[in-house]
């Protein structure tokens, strides 16, 4: 058996960079420092099929067909298709979402990754009022309060918590005594239950407790005898405690960017971070899902100018989210053929988008067998990222980290594939002038 | 493949050649004495010759650029180029996408810029943003001046380890130089503060910012390296700054110059000096010192600095002063970004209007005017805008236009911008013209020596990468100060330019992306045994206090696709 040390773990956005894997006879039978997902990650214990062929539907069954007939079809759908749609992005390496973006340029495509459906508020909150963020280390080093606000990372991002609240840092050398942690969640979780201070607030009121705290801040009185079901005191008393932080964050998840006021909560909870600052320092940290979800977002935005809902039918970028994402032009049936790689529509769209998927030609590009590949033409298998092949990843406050291979599958990366799919693309339309 | 450029004027003032008509031959890439009679031949008749330009402070490539392209739509909205040919589409006034970059310095004749804040850890993310900038030659310039095991070793006294330290991040994060920005005062900022001035230390560090700059300057010298410390100081844009900003400048005085490569003479290079030369108290009683800043580098030979030229554009600011990108959203109410990276350095960005109506940026137009034409020897001074946070680059053939001619200057201050260009500094009172010669230096050889690239960069003598630029405008027929809309145009889209001897540019487009560019990073040994011990409590503190695993820290090959390493001291 073999060790393989400080693999990155290709799963959620805390992107931890010390795992070790235990390898034998080129596969990775055990982990060490990973998360319980993480490491069925790694050994294959999600149970989902794994595919090794590329298939194509031929007479309604996924059928095996060589890799060129493959990309020959995928490439065509591309470039046939009047406004086609290239969406997910956020489970492959940097190198592919940079040949995705050439892609979407020459087949005058919208591209758009999953931030369209987790964490678009906060990039238009970003857009609109700033971005005041730190690195983990800091978090770890400085924060003396921690706030979690409509997150429970104890499940969807396991080792958060023990990496950044519970480690020592330089100036917090006891760790978890040295900060308060406020978790701010209609719920009671797992994670709530390690708090100082749990706001369980009424659901869909969190922009209520955000304008009133900012108020409170502001030197202002609440007038009632409790805001979104938290009492006056207490929201004093968590005002308190913010404005005090020598170094306070504020990690914030899909439970504020997904309630009511969306973009609104996201916009008011950066304002009231950039108020706190006049008293504490204080800085945030959206909690990103997938593990390179904001890779994607850096990737785009360097090459087009714009993170996401990048339009490229008239040859120029052009950006407007509610017109061109995924679920606006899936639901609005306007497009008419469908690049799926690195995520799993099929399990999370709405089902309004989820039919017109069913009546356009969809590529897959994905390792396992989801339901999206069930409704897909064209599946074309890759090598998993961080498992079977390299490349960059940014983790979620924006710290590149370059994945590593640990064992050989014999498949090819998704930039290998992507980019026989630009050739041929390249081929099609040259032949069409 | 071969090319001869025929019956150009040239400017090439590292060979002393000032206006002459002559050829210039081109082999594989490089200029040589002849060619044979099969070389293409460009004709340059009637036209400008002068080396590819040199951008020595920009910010083209990394965490904070993309910041400021990803907060602001807007930016991007009003400036977007399609997909055309060998160009690909993109976006962005003040901060264009990546290929956007690489053709729009192409298209003004500059083949080299370098990117001047990289925060280490964040060195990977700035590489793969140079593997899709296209064409130019660059670098990036890690930060170091709020750095721990800097402070640390200063602290203690210990040179040695921190030279080892020093040599050991800049191989890591494969950069170029030791960038320093606002010293102790960025992690001050890590707990809401500042620093003010050179001799207010970093909290629990308790080093300043004058021990950091002598330090690291040291440093610098015992390392060998191409290039000076670089150097952007304390108190940013306050007025009355400017007297940090000169006693910053005499810190390293009497160190001795020890580059391995290259031939600089100077031991500091001050950056954006333009927004460090305010007198007065405040916004209402400021006044421009240009003119003593200007003096001090008149009177001392071991300093360069660069302007960082207000364009009165609306543009978008990013600095590792994180404090003072804070102070600027609080004043302007502007969106704020940050990001403040552990053990190592800080970054803010903010939008600015410089309104050419508004008071503070017409007096800041002035003031970074007044550097160019106070400083006697254009050898000491670099163009630049601190792209983009003066304005950005592009603007660089209006600020050549403006150094050449008086009228320009004269309509802009009668005309076009508020009074206190004139009430505030003397710019009004100052009808210097640079000739195109200066031009040449300022953004040619200056930088390509102060960088310690001038064997390859900056000159167009037999043995320079053929990197050159062609301008249609006509010095025998025109005059640059009378005509200074011609020479603005011309300047803006070079007829031909060459880049390591292929045509990349013609009238104005980009024709060609040629081979990518190189990225410059120092190699340095300083001492193979000590390297390994400090490496050994550097990994010691990573464990506990970074939040990526050592091995996981350096900048592996893959990202650099065209490595070019320039040697410091190697034991
Ligand atoms: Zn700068």
């Amino acid at each position: 058996m073999e060790l393989v040390k400080n693999v990155v773990c290709p799963f959620c956005g805390t992107l931890c960079d010390d795992i070790i894997c235990k390898v034998e006879d080129n596969e990775i039978v055990g982990t060490k420092n990973a998360c319980r997902i993480g490491h069925s990650k790694f050994v294959h214990a999600e149970g989902a099929e794994r595919y090794r062929k590329p298939l194509m539907r031929k007479s309604g069954e996924l059928v095996e067909v060589s890799m060129d007939e493959a990309i020959d079809k995928a490439a065509t759908i591309l470039a046939e298709s009047k406004r086609p749609l290239m969406y997910g992005w956020s489970c492959t390496e940097c190198d592919a979402q940079a040949v995705g973006v050439e892609l979407a340029e020459e087949a005058r495509a919208v591209i758009d990754n999953t931030a369209s459906v987790c964490h678009g508020p906060s990039v238009l909150a970003l857009q609109d009022v700033g971005y005041p963020i730190c690195t983990f280390g800091e978090v770890k080093n400085r924060a003396d309060v921690v706030v979690y606000w409509g997150c429970n990372p104890m499940h969807a991002h396991p080792r958060h918590l023990s990496r950044n609240v519970f480690g020592r840092g330089f100036f917090r050398d006891r760790g978890r005594p040295d900060r308060t942690l406020i978790v701010v969640d209609p719920r009671k979780s797992d994670s709530s239950k390690l708090a100082d201070i749990h706001l369980q607030l009424d659901f869909n009121k969190d922009y209520e407790l955000l304008d009133a705290m900012r108020a409170v801040l502001l030197g202002h009185e609440i007038l009632y005898d409790e805001v979104a079901g938290i009492p006056r005191e207490k929201i004093y008393e968590v005002v308190d405690a913010l404005k005090n932080a020598q170094f306070g964050i504020l990690f914030f998840g899909m439970g504020i960017t997904h309630s009511r006021g969306k973009h609104r909560n996201i916009d008011t909870a950066i304002m009231l971070v950039e108020d706190l600052n006049d008293s504490a320092k204080f800085t945030l940290i959206p909690m990103r899902g997938h593990y390179n979800v904001t890779g994607f977002n850096q990737v785009c935005t360097w090459e087009s100018g714009y993170p996401y809902c990048v339009d490229f039918s008239t040859g120029t970028p052009r950006y407007n989210p509610g017109e061109t994402g995924s679920n606006d032009l899936l639901q609005n049936k306007e497009t008419d053929g469908m690049m799926v790689i690195a995520s799993d529509p099929g399990a999370h769209f709405p089902q309004k988008a989820l039919e017109r998927m069913a009546e356009i030609p969809v590529i897959a590009i994905e390792p396992h067998r989801t339901p999206t590949t069930e409704m897909a033409d064209v599946v074309i298998p890759p090598a998993i990222v961080g498992m079977e092949t390299d490349g960059t990843a940014y983790r979620m406050e924006g710290v590149p980290i370059r994945m590593r291979k640990v064992v050989d599958s014999g498949l090819l990366p998704d930039r290998e594939i992507l980019k026989r799919i630009l050739k041929k693309v390249k081929e099609i339309k040259a032949a069409s002038k | 493949m071969e090319h001869i450029i025929k019956n150009g004027i040239v400017y090439d003032p590292l060979n002393e050649v000032n206006g002459e008509q002559m050829d210039i031959c081109i082999k594989d890439g490089k200029i040589v004495d002849s060619v044979s009679e099969d070389a293409n031949v460009t004709d340059a008749s009637g036209q400008i010759i002068m080396p590819g330009g040199v951008d020595p402070h920009t910010h083209i490539a990394g965490a904070k650029v993309n910041v400021g392209r990803m907060i602001r739509p807007e930016d991007s909205k009003k400036d977007a180029e399609s997909l055309a040919g060998i160009k690909r589409a993109g976006s962005g006034f003040s901060v264009p996408s990546t290929f956007m970059t690489g053709y729009r310095y192409a298209k003004m004749g500059y083949t080299t810029a370098m990117e001047a804040a990289m925060p280490p850890l964040l060195a990977r993310h700035t590489h793969e943003e140079f593997v899709d900038t296209p064409i130019i030659d660059h670098a990036a310039y890690p930060l170091f001046g709020n750095n721990w095991f800097v402070m640390d070793y200063l602290k203690e006294g210990d040179l040695d380890k921190c030279a080892a330290y020093v040599s050991w991040l800049l191989k890591s994060t494969k950069g170029y130089t030791i960038k320093i920005v606002n010293p102790a005062g960025t992690e001050a900022w890590a707990w809401g503060g500042n620093v003010h001035g050179i001799n207010d230390p970093a909290p629990y560090f308790d080093v300043t910012g004058a021990d950091i700059i002598k330090g690291l300057a040291e440093v610098n010298e015992m390392l060998g390296l191409p290039h000076p410390i670089h150097l952007h100081c304390n108190d940013l844009g306050h007025p009355g700054n400017y007297e940090t900003t000169l006693a910053s400048f005499d810190i390293p005085k009497g160190i001795k110059v020890n580059p391995k490569h290259g031939s600089r003479e100077a031991v500091l290079y001050a950056t954006h000096v333009q927004f460090h030369s305010y007198g007065g108290t405040n916004w209402r009683d400021f006044v421009s010192e240009a003119p003593k800043i200007a003096d001090y580098v008149n009177k001392n030979d071991h300093i360069v600095i660069d302007v960082g030229q207000v364009t009165l554009d609306e543009t978008t600011t990013m600095t590792a002063d994180g404090p003072m990108e804070y102070d600027l959203h609080t004043l302007n109410g502007l969106k704020w970004a940050n990001c403040d990276v552990e053990l190592e350095t800080g970054s803010g960005v903010v939008p600015f209007l410089y309104s050419p109506r508004a008071p503070v940026p017409s007096a800041q137009w002035g003031v970074g005017l007044e550097l160019f034409l106070l400083v006697n020897d254009p050898g000491k001074i670099c163009l630049t805008t601190d792209s983009p946070n003066a304005g950005p680059f592009t603007r660089y053939p209006r600020v050549m236009a403006w150094l050449m001619s008086n009228r320009y200057r004269t309509d802009m201050i009668e005309n076009k911008i508020h009074k206190w260009a004139q009430r505030k500094t003397s710019i009004a009172t100052l009808d210097r013209e640079y000739s195109l010669y200066e031009i040449a230096q300022i953004s040619r050889s200056t930088p390509a020596k102060v960088l310690g690239l001038s064997d390859t960069k900056g000159h167009l003598g037999v043995g320079a990468d053929a990197d050159i630029s062609i301008f249609n405008f006509n010095p025998e027929t025109q005059d640059p100060s009378a005509d200074y809309m011609a020479v603005e145009e011309a300047l803006s889209n070079a007829s031909y330019v060459f880049k390591d001897g292929e045509i990349v540019v013609k009238d104005g487009a980009v024709v060609n992306i040629g081979i990518h560019g190189r990225t410059y990073w120092v190699n340095s040994l300083y001492d193979a045994e000590l390297e390994k011990q400090v490496e050994a409590e550097v990994e010691k503190v990573f464990k506990q206090y970074y939040s990526v695993n050592f091995a996981n820290y350096p900048v592996q090959d893959e990202y650099l696709p065209r490595s070019n390493p320039v040697n410091g001291v190697m034991e």
